[in-house]
């Protein structure tokens, strides 16, 4: 057999790995370049009203922070799976992303609120500084205030059994 | 006809004041800036579009820093690492040549590369076997053909 007509074959398997690597990446989903890095500052005021927080309220144990907004459909397919976690004693902290403090405080009374503490981001300064570019997207923060993981559209079981869980209970030691 | 082409007229003029809008606070030389920028960098909510194609809300808060922070006087590689910083480098339509990115550079050209040396590969045995097939001494030749008639 000449090596000639191998050819074709490994051509063609080379070609099935390559489409086989591109379909398994979505394309939609792209890497933050503030993994490992200190969550970017703000100054927030809380849904509803109250005194700016800032991002140093967030240090000390892990969090997660989850960017939504009463308009985003993502963000009611995950909201079950975050009140599931907030029972499970998991801190959220929830920022309202381009909405308005009505709208938001309304949509948290018929869904429910999983969130230990809710900033309003009417103007969506903080997720430009956070690099979000579609809600619903959570970050997770270790102790330090490093972002050590994003989720890119609703937060899953899987996801957070097989990334998330992990990095934040490796935060807490 | 005549009406028609007023309606035409009227409404290119619309969309060039709507272009214009947003940077007609900015010196000719800035607002040259503004459209440079807003076309090389990308919209991650539709992909395939610039932010200054794009009518996505974030392409619109993107082109309002991009505008806000030339008036600020910042360089025009301040603005880039400004977006990058924050959204890597795949908002940059031309992104940097470094580690991650070599393949996406050097890719096309090695392929190219490899074809060019398959092809020279290709084209010169075929000519190789052309010159063998002309060198059948004629003499032979002549002998088998004289043989069959006979």
């Amino acid at each position: 057999m000449r090596w000639q007509y191998l050819l074709p074959v490994v051509v063609l398997a080379g070609l099935i790995g390559l489409f086989v690597f591109g379909l398994q990446n979505d394309p939609r989903e792209v890497p933050s370049p503030l993994i490992g890095k200190p969550a970017p500052a703000f100054a927030l005021e809380p849904l509803g009203g109250g005194s700016a927080v800032g991002v140093d309220s967030l240090k000390g144990r892990p969090v997660l922070v989850n960017f939504f907004a009463s308009w985003c459909a993502g963000c009611q397919v995950e909201h079950p799976f975050l009140m599931e976690l907030s029972r499970r004693g998991i801190e959220i902290v929830g920022l309202d992303y381009k909405d308005t403090d009505a709208d938001g405080l309304r949509w948290l009374r018929q869904h429910g609120n999983p969130y230990a503490q809710v900033l309003a981001d009417p103007g969506g300064k903080a997720g430009l500084d956070w690099g979000v570019y579609g809600v619903p997207e959570t970050f997770v923060l270790n102790a330090d205030g490093i972002i050590v993981y994003k989720q890119i559209g609703p937060m899953t079981e899987d996801a957070w059994r097989t990334r998330i869980a992990p990095l934040m209970a490796g935060g807490a030691e | 006809m005549n009406g028609l082409l007023r309606v035409v007229a009227a409404m290119l003029l619309l969309a060039v004041c709507g272009q214009a809008a947003a940077q007609d606070d900015l010196a000719p030389p800035q607002q040259e800036r503004y459209r440079v920028l807003i076309n090389e960098l990308r919209c991650l909510v539709c992909q395939n579009q610039t932010i200054a194609d794009s009518n996505a809300p974030l392409a619109a808060d993107l082109r309002d820093q991009v505008h806000a922070q030339i008036v600020a006087g910042r360089s025009d590689a301040e603005i880039i690492d400004y977006v990058t910083a924050r959204y890597g480098d795949f908002v940059l339509y031309r992104p940097p040549f470094k580690r991650s990115t070599w393949l996406l550079w050097v890719g096309p050209f090695a392929l190219l590369a490899v074809g060019l040396v398959g092809a020279m590969a290709f084209l010169r045995r075929r000519r190789r076997d052309a010159v063998t097939a002309q060198s059948v001494d004629p003499e032979r030749l002549r002998e088998i053909l004289e043989d069959k008639d006979a």
